[in-house]
């Protein structure tokens, strides 16, 4: 075995990134490492290549045990990485990117001529044949990826992580990094791959490896999973115990918005919504499959380039999320730190925020009303907290999305949108959010819910819409509103590449 | 073409043009006497843009050079009245001592993740007051050997003097060159202006890259204090008030990337030259006000800012066109 990680652990403030996860990586193979946002996927990346320090567990490479501090020490261990978004300076020349940190000297002057035959050599044997004294930023990213993959190979040569790589490449280039991993296989490298794209996937690793909410659910080959299989592994089960999953029968609603064509070159492509009075639509579908790009359209996060929005009134103007907002419109997103929450301020700062800007600052909220409104919702919501000017950073996960809602709730919006609301918070805020839900839509509020969770949208929604590649594919009602159908709609071989 | 050269054959460009007018208008600006002036009136400035061109390469600022040129010259003649050490003894002392002072900046600036702007801005007061400490009046420099060094010149031929202070700035200029471009330190240099984030990830040394950079500016900045004592003969605390600011117009004219991480030691040279070049002119023509050298300075920096954000545009256009 090349490098074999066991019971890896760590933990950050409120969360358990990675719970006692086992990963093993054999010369000469590719690996897939899948699962959802937060399943732990980048926590275990960044352990392996220093970025974080690990809480528990053990690595081994070559059989020696290792404990990089540093990217440069995992890389002078043999773990090289290549991102995302490429890790190469654009400003410099390829050759100069290649060799970056070994140029060959003499007295302590870097011989330019020697440099570039080096790079040269080194792309020859990625088949690349090109001028090493371009400005990197002239080529195009598929080259640009080989370029990282040679640098990362060269200085490491035992580990390569490929971060997706082929997030912003299209499929011909796709196929022409494929071919120099492959290569690198043959060569004995240990390659771990990570992706969402399903289809690449199959096409490339010989393994894979899912994790989801921070432990480790399967390794198994590649060749003998099937694709329904992967994604339940991906999606997972967990609600089971918490809630029960009773479909939900409200009846058919009144309508009351609709939005016809709205859609967004390169973001999502047009759909059609009608959402009616107290419904709950649910959107499922993979990570990257459009669900969170289809709510910012929604709510003029970010301008739709088509289409347009009525209620039962008339045109509706959702040209930003001030417009949304004016229109009933309210939206809880994913990233809860970062997007949500404002960390230093108090429990009843952040309920009256949205309120007061509403009112405008001229305006300022009597304190007593302000107190007032952040004890009743610290009561209907059951926000654990020992008073209303507790700092919210200070809350659990599940307690602080439960201040995010308040806060929507005071503004008393007709149409919420839900961005994984579940997302990091144990399990029994968890059933507390998807039964809040249920009181919202008897009040007469609709709400569109995204999660990756199946489970969940099965437990809230009336209707759900699957999303795959951008792209709203299926519309299921009623009893079609199952696990099996709505991974089967999300599965369904699409043009993934 | 490369694009990143651009700049560069602009400035060289602009700077012959511009010495193509003059001479049709005045032969004489031709002459070894205006090109060896050329290099001894614009010797200090130079020098401290050599250091400055290596900051700003790294996507810095150091705003402290002007400061740290008056207090070198202040430095100097007090310790040459009061006692008997020998200029040389002083020079290397005071090298010690701004290379010390720039380093510290360059510490403070990657410890504490501190703009280097507001870093270099304390250093900036903090040089001239402690100029203004040492004495508020200038103070002359008598001293056998800095009679030698100002009258150290080769005759070219046509007369033309050239200096010991404009050969100096030439030699600087090529250590810089080789420095900023044959040297490990020189590409690390390259690559914190190219994206820090990304330099560290490939392994650049960020901490001392950035301390070596200030440190080198600190030493240029001293050397330029030397080459200006033996200019003007003096020490004074209110000199090369904003000469930081010219030095950087220097380097920004010389082709350099203001957001660092591309540009040409060679470009700054031409800047250095041009600026120095319309300021002859305006001697040359005798009616112009010699506030006329800020308004062209001021336009050929617009100039380069523009012609920097249209390359930029050009070069994405290119790489969605090949896409």
């Amino acid at each position: 075995m090349l490098l074999s990680i066991r019971s890896l652990t760590k933990t950050f403030p409120g969360t358990r990134a990675l719970d006692s996860v086992d990963f093993d990586l054999r010369a000469g193979e590719v690996h897939a490492l899948l699962g959802e946002n937060g399943a732990g996927k980048s926590t275990l990346i960044k352990c392996l290549t220093g970025a974080y320090r690990r809480d528990g567990g053990t690595m081994t490479l070559d059989g020696a045990p290792i404990d990089p501090h540093s990217t440069v020490e995992a890389q002078d261990l043999g773990i090289g990485t290549v991102y995302q978004e490429v890790n190469l300076l654009p400003n410099l020349t390829v050759a100069q990117n290649l060799m970056f940190g070994r140029e060959p000297r003499r007295w302590g002057l870097i011989q330019t001529r020697a440099m570039r035959a080096q790079a040269r050599a080194t792309l020859a044997e990625y088949g690349l044949d090109l001028d090493v004294d371009r400005d990197l930023c002239t080529c195009s990213v598929a080259i640009q990826q080989i370029i990282a993959i040679a640098r990362a190979v060269a200085l490491s040569g035992k580990v390569l992580i490929l971060d997706e790589p082929t997030a912003s490449l299209d499929a011909a280039e796709v196929r022409m990094v494929f071919d120099v991993v492959r290569g690198l296989r043959e060569r004995g490298l240990g390659i771990v791959f990570v992706s969402h794209f399903l289809d690449q996937v199959f096409d490339l690793t010989d393994r894979v490896t899912v994790l989801r909410n921070g432990r480790k659910i399967v390794t198994t080959e590649t060749a003998s999973l099937d694709r329904v299989r992967l994604i339940e592994h991906m999606l997972g089960r967990e609600l089971e115990a918490a809630t029960s999953h009773q479909p939900v029968a409200r009846g058919s609603r009144p309508p009351m918005l609709e939005f016809r064509g709205m859609g967004r070159r390169g973001t999502v492509e047009p759909f059609d919504l009608a959402v009616g009075q107290g419904e709950v639509v649910g959107l499922a579908g993979l990570l990257g499959s459009g669900r969170t790009e289809s709510a910012e359209l929604l709510f003029g996060l970010r301008n739709a380039h088509s289409g347009e929005a009525r209620d039962r009134k008339g045109p509706l103007d959702l040209r930003s999320p001030r417009a949304a907002i004016a229109a009933g419109f309210g939206f809880v997103p994913e990233e809860r730190k970062t997007d949500g929450i404002i960390a230093d301020l108090s429990i009843r700062e952040n309920i009256i925020l949205g309120l007061q800007a509403k009112a405008g600052w001229a305006r300022p909220i009597p304190r007593a009303e302000q107190n007032r409104l952040a004890d009743d919702y610290i009561g209907r919501l059951d926000i654990r907290t020992s008073g209303r000017e507790k700092r919210i950073g200070e809350l659990s996960g599940g307690n602080q999305q439960k201040v995010v809602l308040a806060r929507w709730l005071a503004m008393n919006p007709r149409f919420l949108i839900l961005d994984e609301p579940t997302r990091g918070i144990d399990v029994g805020a968890h059933a507390e959010i998807v039964r809040l839900i249920h009181q919202l839509t008897e009040t007469g509020m609709s709400l569109l819910v995204i999660s990756s969770e199946i489970d969940e949208l099965i437990a809230v929604s009336d209707r759900v819409i699957v999303l795959r590649d951008r792209r709203h594919v299926a519309e299921l009602t009623g009893e079609e509103i199952a696990p099996h159908r709505i991974m089967q709609a999300i599965a369904a071989t699409g043009s993934a590449a | 073409m490369n694009t990143r050269a651009l700049p560069l054959y602009v400035t060289i460009g602009i700077f012959l043009l511009a010495y193509l007018v003059f001479w049709l208008q005045f032969p004489n600006i031709l002459s070894t006497r205006v090109v060896g002036n050329l290099l001894t009136d614009n010797a200090y400035l130079g020098i401290v843009a050599v250091g400055m061109t290596l900051v700003i390469l790294s996507g810095g600022i150091d705003l402290s050079v002007g400061s740290v040129i008056a207090f070198s010259g202040v430095f100097i003649a007090i310790l040459l009245r009061d006692t008997s050490l020998h200029p040389l003894l002083v020079f290397a002392m005071l090298l010690a001592l701004t290379t010390a002072f720039g380093a510290g900046m360059g510490f403070l600036i990657d410890r504490l993740a501190m703009p280097a702007f507001i870093v270099t801005l304390a250093g900036m007061f903090l040089a001239r007051g402690a100029a203004y400490i040492l004495s508020i009046d200038s103070v002359p420099i008598q001293h056998p050997f800095y009679d030698t060094l100002q009258k150290a010149y080769w005759l070219m031929p046509g007369k033309g003097r050239l200096t010991l202070i404009g050969v100096l700035m030439v030699l600087t200029f090529v250590g810089g060159m080789i420095i900023a471009h044959k040297t490990r330190f020189g590409a690390s240099v390259y690559a914190l202006g190219g994206g820090e984030a990304t330099a560290r990830l490939m392994g650049a040394r960020q901490g001392r890259t950035t301390v070596l950079v200030y440190g080198f500016s600190g030493a240029m900045a001293g050397l330029a204090g030397i080459v200006f004592s033996i200019y003007t003969g003096s020490g004074y605390s209110l000199a090369t008030v904003g000469t930081e600011l010219t030095a950087i117009a220097a380097v920004v004219i010389g082709g350099t990337l203001l957001t660092g991480g591309a540009g040409y030691m060679f470009g700054t040279f031409v800047g250095v030259l041009t600026m120095g070049l319309i300021q002859t002119y305006i001697v040359f023509d005798g009616s112009l006000s010699s506030w006329w050298t800020k308004i062209v300075i001021g336009i050929l920096l617009l100039v380069f800012i523009l012609l920097q954000k249209g390359l930029l545009k050009l070069s994405q256009m290119r790489l969605a066109r090949e896409a």
